[in-house]
């Protein structure tokens, strides 16, 4: 990695504990992380290993009882004031209510965006995750992935740097899921955002990222991070090659190791 | 077709029911009324008779369609018995009170998802009120309001919106806290206000328990205006039609008054329904 960038992400010794009516739980310990620019960061990891609950603290949805975690050198409270991220939900989760057009122009009204603007950014975003033509359409009027692009053409429609994605695709069947692991890919290329990407699939996290984070529950914690060496340009294909296997393979097992010392 | 013939069959059942039931409570009075002028009759002598008493105990269904008709297309509508005229004078009350009752109910059930000390202290009160008989506080409404110089029309509609605040509020409040949880952390993620999560989340999601609250609430409206009606000794309305019907003996002229009631509040609550359905096809939330 080159070290001239300031890291987009960085998390030093964060500690998350949750009080519940069953006493604490431990939902991320001592977790250590550097994103930079660019970067295709996934976390992967059983139920419970606190990736989401990472995820969400960035977002500043979620508060960490410890350390230090900061967003484009801001807090995440600040970060998320200054509109730096989109994030995209396990569900759709658009407004039926609203056209598909209405739902990506939610955020640009409450970020005060002008009228023209709104629309020819609408526009804009309905191209890039190539749905064009379906602004007009209620959320009903769409099938699951579709509705998946619209929420993350929502997510893209004012610029934010970093987007973050909770098990986007978790809901939809296999040949929806590569099917937009593709395009999020060609979109990723041409936006050079910097994306964080929450899965418990492992050949999803191998495809798409150049940045893997194997997490393991019970304290949630960090158990390995993996830079990929595949390249930037990966068409299908590319998981049958010796080198996808074998990240794949570490993958495996560090999931296991997670889970070998709790058993 | 095959939706007509059920709808007909349950009718049948109970128009002759009815006359059965008429009959059989009418009898005896026929029975009486022979003994009195020393003659005997037999049942089937009886039995057309039953059907055409001027006060009978239950009149039969053609007496008190025959007294709906008459007293409502066979009347002048500014006559004092022309149904026309009484619902009028309900209606209006009916209306004044749904629009005050639902503007209440949403104010209230908005003050309740957004401030803690109305929520925990608003809800047993309204949940109160309605446990009180309605009977029992309309005098009450209706002397302190004249009191205090208030009379007519807005002491009925108070009553009426006494009754119909409460599917409002109740509807209201599980509507404004429909959305979820993840769409409530989306509207967080855009730094939205609570004026703007209220107004583009919150608003348009309580939409379809607003409607169905309102469909209860304007027939509750209805019952509080006649209600309203029964203890100041009104003289116009469908309650002081029914007052009178009952002062006066005339069964026939209180089922028809009870039938137009029953008709105004059925064709309320439709209308309603059509608001409904004409919004929400509007919103994109029916299909």
């Amino acid at each position: 990695m080159t070290t001239k960038a300031a890291p987009v992400i960085e998390a030093k010794g964060l500690d998350l504990v949750f009080q519940t009516a069953d006493g604490p739980v431990h939902a991320l310990r001592d977790v250590n992380l550097t994103v930079n620019k660019g970067d295709f960061v996934s976390f992967i990891g059983p139920s419970g290993c606190g990736k989401t609950t990472f995820l969400r603290c960035v977002a500043a949805l979620e508060h960490p009882t410890g350390g230090s975690l900061t967003v484009n050198g801001m807090t995440p409270d600040q970060a998320r004031q200054a509109r730096a991220y989109g994030y995209v939900f396990q569900a759709a989760g658009l407004y039926p209510w609203r056209t598909i057009a209405g739902n990506i122009r939610l955020p640009l009204e409450i970020m005060g965006f002008s009228k023209a603007e709104q629309a020819e950014r609408v526009e804009r975003v309905l191209d890039l995750v190539e749905l064009a033509g379906f602004g007009k359409k209620f959320p009903w009027q769409l099938s699951g992935g579709m509705q998946q692009r619209a929420s993350i053409a929502r997510a893209l429609a004012f610029d934010a740097d970093i987007l973050l994605m909770d098990e986007p695709f978790g809901a939809l069947d296999e040949i929806v899921r590569d099917r937009l692991n593709e395009e999020l890919l060609k979109l990723w290329a041409r936006t050079e955002k910097t994306i964080g990407f929450v899965t418990h699939s492992i050949p999803e996290a191998v495809y798409l990222s150049t940045k893997i984070v194997v997490m393991s529950p019970r304290p949630g914690r960090i158990t390995d991070i993996i830079d990929s060496p595949l390249p930037k340009e990966r068409p299908l294909d590319i998981r049958d090659s010796r080198e996808f296997i074998e990240i794949a393979h570490r993958v495996r097992e560090g999931l296991r190791a997670g889970h070998g010392d709790e058993v | 077709m095959n939706r007509i013939l059920p709808v007909l069959t349950v009718i049948a059942a109970i128009v002759a029911l009815w006359y059965a039931a008429a009959v059989w409570m009418n009898r005896a009075w026929v029975y009486d009324q022979a003994a009195r002028d020393g003659a005997e009759v037999s049942f089937l002598q009886a039995l057309p008779q039953t059907m055409t008493l001027e006060r009978p105990v239950l009149p039969a269904p053609h007496q008190v369609v025959a007294e709906l008709v008459k007293s409502t297309f066979g009347m002048k509508v500014t006559s004092k018995k022309s149904l026309v005229y009484h619902g009028w004078v309900t209606l209006s009350a009916t209306l004044l009170g749904f629009a005050i009752g639902t503007g209440a109910g949403i104010l209230l059930a908005v003050g309740i998802i957004h401030n803690r000390a109305m929520d925990l202290s608003v809800m047993p009160w309204a949940i109160a009120s309605q446990t009180i008989p309605i009977l029992a506080i309309a005098p009450m409404i209706i002397v302190v309001l004249n009191s205090v110089g208030v009379q007519g029309l807005v002491p009925k509609a108070i009553i009426s919106a006494y009754l119909s605040f409460f599917p409002v509020v109740v509807g209201m409040v599980k509507g404004l806290r429909s959305p979820d949880a993840m769409q409530l952390d989306l509207l967080k993620t855009y730094n939205a206000t609570g004026a703007e999560t209220f107004g583009k989340l919150r608003l348009p999601s309580s939409m379809p328990y607003l409607f169905t609250s309102l469909k209860v609430g304007i027939a509750a409206s209805l019952v509080g205006a006649i209600v309203g009606e029964l203890p100041t000794g009104a003289v116009a309305g469908l309650g002081a039609r029914l007052l009178s019907g009952s002062y006066y003996g005339q069964t026939v002229q209180i089922w028809a008054a009870l039938f137009a009631a029953a008709l105004v509040a059925a064709a309320l609550v439709a209308i309603v329904g059509l608001i409904e359905r004409r919004v929400l096809v509007r919103m994109g939330m029916a299909r």
